[in-house]
């Protein structure tokens, strides 16, 4: 009885501590591997794919869920899940729609969104924090009740009386090529990287994972931490709805209807551990990154988008099984 | 069996209470609501959400999560659909055991990953959550399967009326009383229990956790290949987006029902009221006058508070041992 009875808890990678550092760096390593072919495969598959502004495009597809997938990172490594992000998103857009058709101006609109996300973050927050509940649990609730409330306010009707200059978020470039929301996660990646791995408050959140109650009895407020990472996912998703809405330029109830999947995707992807306390924010952004070009490439076959998320499945599964098997094997030897 | 096993626990009682109260209020203002014949409608539409609920509860209970039913009803749902509609000769009882094997191999597909290589299983079903409904529409070439093209033993076989009840709420409440059996009077069920509550504990006494994932992802799929069958007869259409994001209600119900997330606890009573709130409510909404659009809105506020009052506590990670318990 070598293996841990509990699987749920059993991490999909466990390498012996004094090899820690080793073990991540090449995870990082096979990540950026993993780029490399990608990119190689879809330059070799379209001609066009090298031009600056195909990449420029390319990068679209994954910067808006990247931007939530950086917290929700923070959020599985301190052991915790939010499974409502693509509603909250929905619920800010139709916000940001509805103060949009009042003729409201640019900075309020923006105001709208953030304080939604951060609204529906504190609720999620406080449904776990307050009432106990599991977050699993209380997300798939908030879930329906985000997205029902978007549905509710906007029936099937389509909100797209944005001023002209609010499509700068979503469509605008800082310099060339680089768009604004590239540069956005760009300054996410640094802003959670220096956050996680060079501050106190990052070394508490791998602890308040690596085991909440040691991190409680060691005087973490582990309850305060938990519900700022979910009003900081809440606030990351109302940046996010922010870019989406500007992109598309109208708000549906349906928006980013099933991103769930390809944020948490994006985490796990990225390396961290879903029993928590491990994984690093380099990971998560390579893998973001790995992501949208698979999509992106997928695009450029004309693969159908519910076919791709066939691929973002198997990929998932692929990401956790392939270290467990290895695992298996070796302690076969 | 005595008479103390088969009372209902506090939990279960306040649930049904609400949920009686419920059904009076709502009779109250519409008087044809609480007619004999609406209830058993109510029942029939709740038929299926009770019996992906028992599954699911077999999965929660071992300390595990199954999102991808709502898919594996979609797959199945589309497979038998299409098969009808090639051979609309062949015996219901085929299909059925076609739905049953279908739905037990995409099962089977996340248990062995559970079981074998120990994933979390919250990894797992998202990912065939996501793998199933893209299947379904590269099987179904995003065509629908419509009511014209599915031949009529197919969708009337569930409609038959057996002393009042359809088929459909026969297999309800078959599926009821079975797991009851199962899970208080079976080892076979007994493990979900001891597996989930105390995996520890499990595996010193020989039970082995990952075969208990195993079985409960297997039946969770045989139950949800069987819906797929019925899903589709009872709505006569079969598409890609059949039952689309329906995993939450089912999960939702089993916490209503008192079933812990964290497994080891739950009973089928609490999951079948559970089922019934949420199926009363979901015909009750259109009735009082609430857009189709703010349904959702609406069961959103309820399932949340629902599940804030009633979902049980994560097990508490430490214990003191060094003082006397309280008892």
């Amino acid at each position: 009885m070598s293996a841990p009875p509990n699987s749920v808890s059993a991490p999909p990678a466990a390498p012996a501590p004094r090899t820690f550092k080793l073990a991540w760096a090449r995870w990082e390593y096979l990540l950026t591997i993993a780029i490399g072919a990608v990119f190689t495969a879809n330059a070799m598959r379209s001609p066009y794919f090298l031009d600056p502004w195909t990449l420029s495009d390319a990068t679209f597809n994954f910067t808006e869920k990247a931007l939530v997938a950086l917290p929700m990172a923070l959020l599985i490594i301190a052991k915790e899940i939010d499974l409502s992000v693509p509603a909250i998103i929905a619920l800010c857009s139709v916000a940001m729609g509805l103060a949009a058709e009042a003729g409201q101006p640019i900075p309020v609109l923006i105001t709208i969104g953030l304080c939604t996300g951060v609204v529906a973050g504190a609720l999620n927050g406080a449904l776990i924090t307050l009432f106990r509940v599991p977050s699993i649990v209380a997300t798939i609730g908030t879930m329906s009740l985000f997205r029902g409330v978007a549905y509710g306010v906007l029936g099937d009707r389509v909100l797209k009386n944005y001023p002209p200059e609010f499509a700068y978020f979503g469509q605008g470039y800082i310099a060339g090529p680089i768009s604004f929301e590239l540069v956005l996660f760009m300054v996410g990646v640094l802003g959670c990287a220096a956050l996680l791995h060079y501050t106190v408050v990052g070394r508490r959140i791998y602890a308040i994972g690596a085991n909440p109650v040691a991190a409680q009895f060691s005087g973490v407020r582990v309850d305060r931490y938990r519900f700022l990472l979910f009003v900081a996912t809440g606030l990351a998703s109302g940046i996010a709805a922010i870019l989406v809405t500007s992109r598309l330029a109208s708000t549906r109830p349906s928006i980013a209807q099933g991103w769930e999947l390809e944020i948490i995707s994006m985490v796990i992807l990225g390396g961290v551990s879903v029993a928590g306390g491990r994984g690093t924010i380099a990971g998560v952004a390579l893998a973001a990154v790995l992501l949208g070009l698979v999509t992106f490439g997928l695009g450029l076959a004309n693969v159908p988008g519910i076919v791709m998320s066939i691929f973002v499945g198997a990929l998932l599964i692929l990401v956790v099984a392939i270290p467990a098997i290895a695992r298996k094997l070796a302690a076969r030897r | 069996m005595n008479a103390a096993s088969i009372r209902m626990n506090r939990r279960d009682l306040g649930l049904a209470a609400v949920t009686l109260a419920l059904l009076v209020a709502v009779s109250v203002r519409f008087p044809a609501f609480a007619q004999p014949a609406n209830l058993l409608e109510v029942f029939d539409d709740t038929s299926i959400l009770i019996l992906l609920a028992l599954g699911q509860m077999s999965v929660l209970l071992t300390r595990a999560v199954d999102l991808s039913v709502a898919s594996n009803v979609a797959f199945t749902g589309i497979c038998v659909a299409l098969f009808n509609q090639a051979f609309p000769d062949m015996s219901v009882a085929v299909i059925v055991i076609m739905a049953l094997a279908i739905g037990g191999v995409l099962g089977l597909l996340n248990g062995v990953l559970v079981w074998l290589l120990e994933m979390p299983s919250i990894v797992v079903t998202l990912g065939t959550m996501a793998i199933y409904r893209g299947l379904t529409f590269v099987l179904s070439k995003g065509a629908w399967v419509t009511s014209n093209e599915m031949s009529a033993a197919f969708q009337n076989a569930i409609h038959v009326r057996l002393l009042g009840f359809t088929v459909l709420s026969w297999l309800a409440v078959l599926a009821v009383a079975a797991a009851y059996f199962m899970l208080r009077f079976t080892s076979f069920g007994r493990r979900f229990y001891l597996a989930g509550g105390n995996p520890a504990a499990a595996a010193y006494v020989g039970v082995s956790v990952g075969k208990a994932q195993f079985a409960a992802f297997t039946l969770s799929g045989v139950i949800a290949g069987l819906c797929g069958y019925l899903w589709v007869a009872r709505f006569a259409v079969a598409y890609t987006d059949v039952a689309l994001g329906f995993e939450l209600q089912v999960i939702a119900a089993c916490v209503i029902g008192g079933v812990s997330i964290a497994g080891g606890i739950g009973t089928v009573a609490g999951v079948l009221i559970g089922c019934l709130f949420l199926g009363i409510i979901k015909n009750a909404l259109p009735l009082i006058g609430v857009s189709p659009f703010w349904q959702m809105a609406v069961s959103g506020v309820v399932i949340t508070l629902a599940v804030v009052l009633n979902a049980r506590r994560e097990h508490s990670g430490g214990r003191q041992i060094l003082e006397a318990q309280r008892t």
